[in-house]
């Protein structure tokens, strides 16, 4: 045993020297990973940031005539970028707290539930792998104004049938219905995951103390559950400040009936597809890291400052 | 005792409400696509089709070559999964198990670049896919998407929580890094690997946008381009659009009914560290 110890300890120690050869075994293992994620992510990365300061690119001859901050001026100042900004912040507010309640209420349900899970499970989280393509679709479908359920079940209500994908005044409602649909597997996947990490104590002292039902969800659970809806809260107005795909099938490649939904990604693709300009679309991708890269920090502070992952 | 009844009753009630509205939608696509134009175009609805058909499937396989996209997404998502999970399984050993100057600094800057959004990258990879002559090839479908950093650093975490004394007995034992990490370490990882595997899978049997991108021809579309195409080809004749959508989510939705566990868990262990 004395002799095998001295051994690890000798092998540990020579392990530790660099040697040509330790060097060599990272560098081949990584270097297919290094190559894709150089050529993929950190060079395309760096020319937009460039691209995003050069004045008067020309996307064929690949010449400009300086740096400067002429794409931005030229963005701020283009009514669709600010419209865009508008409307993608407004998605946000109203997508992100919407589902976040509904999700908070089926997670506690959920938790609380011991048959059925499996079930319950499946349908609650099944729209979350499913191609948003295929659910576009599907949305067209029911937001259709003659015979789409939506206007069916409306007009029960004695409403009458309102032009979901046509009329301007709907297009933020139909967007945001189908928004918050989305975004609620995830969201419940998650609290459940931060439910299930309460220690059961908690609910067992304020039993035996006789607290109601409603004291314990305010006073124990969403206390308890805090750091999880705060940190669940980032990660879904970062992915919603991303909402395109979902426009561009219920719109069938149009930003709104009356080009009035631009978001921050449309008008990316907009002003690099359509019209390339590549300036343009750089900087309004700039704007876009800018954000989501605050959001970012804002979650590291705070998994730090709760230390969250203990 | 009898209100503690009442609350269980309401719950799995509201529950159960809950769960049909968001897989309605799914629901009403299967029920849609199996009915006729006249029946899908009357009001009010009929909740069941009166004589269901499969008659919008034919016709969505022969107007449009939904087999030759069906056999695309499976080519783009098997090897696009598996050179990732290889990419994957090397530099996460790469940054947990071996030692070298810097190490941690590299993955460090590497976390840091996930907060990227990958729309940023869209406008050089383009060019870059042209360059490379992979312009409309299921090859620029899959090439961008293979060294994912999430997926290691997942990885990486549970390699990470690996005992050491693992490793130096094997070196004793004269494995080299190479063998142990394929005969010890990855049959340990082996449920992360399955987790990784499938919503790497699931991300690239979805995706979409970029396809449009850098997808010219018919030939090389993928099923949600394909089906994205296919309202042109359709017209608007929902019954046919939902046939159509059903060829793409079906085999999620059985993907989904086997393996949600490994997808549940992947999601909440890895959802709030993007």
């Amino acid at each position: 045993m004395a002799v095998r110890e001295k051994k690890v300890r000798k092998y540990k120690d020579s392990d530790e020297k660099i040697t040509a050869r330790s060097l060599i075994t990272p560098f081949v293992f990584s270097l297919p990973f290094m190559i894709g994620l150089l050529i993929f992510t950190v060079y395309p990365f760096i020319r937009a940031v460039l691209l995003s300061f050069m004045e008067d690119y020309r996307f064929l001859s690949g010449k400009f005539s300086g740096y400067g901050l002429g794409n931005y001026t030229a963005i701020f100042s283009d009514p669709n970028f600010i419209n865009a900004l508008k409307s993608t912040t407004k998605y946000v507010l109203i997508v992100v707290p919407t589902s976040l309640v509904i999700s908070i209420l089926v997670a506690v349900g959920l938790n609380n539930v011991k048959k059925l899970q499996g079930l319950f499970q499946t349908a609650y989280f099944l729209p979350m792998v499913t191609s948003a393509t295929a659910v576009g679709m599907i949305f067209r479908w029911l937001y259709d104004y003659d015979y789409g359920l939506f206007n069916y079940f409306i007009g029960f209500l004695g409403i009458d049938k309102i032009h979901w994908l046509a009329d301007v005044k709907y297009t933020m409602a139909s967007i945001c219905i189908y928004g918050i649909w989305s975004m609620l597997p995830f969201t419940i996947i998650l609290l459940l995951a931060g439910l299930q990490n309460i220690d059961p104590i908690y609910y067992t002292a304020a039993r035996a103390d006789g607290a109601k039902s409603k004291d314990i969800f305010f006073n124990i659970t969403i206390p308890l559950l805090a750091p999880t809806i705060i940190l669940t809260s980032i990660v879904n107005v970062m992915s919603a400040f991303k909402v395109y795909d979902s426009l561009f099938v219920l719109y069938g490649a149009k930003p709104g009936p009356a080009f009035n939904l631009y978001t921050v990604i449309y008008y990316l693709y907009d002003q690099f597809w359509n019209k390339n300009k590549l300036g343009y679309a750089a900087a309004s991708a700039m704007i876009l890291f800018v954000i989501i890269a605050l959001f970012t920090l804002l979650q590291n502070l705070i998994t730090r400052k709760t230390n969250y992952y203990n | 005792m009898k209100k503690i009844k009442f609350g269980t009753i309401a719950r799995y009630t509201l529950l159960a409400i809950g769960g049909i509205i968001m897989i309605f939608p799914f629901i009403w696509m299967l029920i849609s696509s199996l009915k006729t134009w006249a029946e899908c175009g009357s009001m009010p609805p009929t909740w069941w089709p009166k004589d269901p058909t499969f008659e919008n499937y034919v016709y969505a396989f022969k107007t449009a070559p939904f087999l030759k996209y069906f056999r695309n997404s499976l080519i783009v998502t098997v090897v696009c999964t598996s050179i990732t999970m290889i990419n994957t399984i090397l530099c996460a050993f790469t940054f947990s198990r071996l030692k070298f100057p810097g190490r941690d600094l590299i993955f460090s800057i590497m976390v840091s670049l996930m907060m990227i959004p990958y729309e940023m990258l869209i406008i050089t990879n383009y060019t870059t896919i042209v360059k490379l002559k992979l312009y409309d090839t299921l090859a620029a479908l899959i090439i961008p998407f293979t060294s994912s950093i999430f997926y290691t650093y997942i990885l990486r975490n549970f390699f990470l929580s690996i005992p050491d004394s693992l490793y130096y007995s094997a070196r004793i034992d004269g494995a080299s890094n190479w063998q142990y990490l394929w005969e010890v370490m990855v049959p340990i990882a082996k449920p992360s690997l399955v987790t990784i595997g499938l919503l790497n899978a699931l991300t690239c049997w979805n995706s979409f946008m970029w396809s449009i991108l850098v997808v010219g021809s018919v030939e090389n579309r993928t099923l949600p381009f394909g089906l994205f195409a296919f309202t042109d080809q359709a017209g608007v004749r929902f019954e046919r659009l939902m046939a159509g959508s059903s060829i793409v989510v079906i085999p999620v939705i059985i993907l989904f009914l086997f393996c949600r566990k490994q997808i549940v868990t992947g999601v909440s262990k890895g959802g709030l560290k993007g």
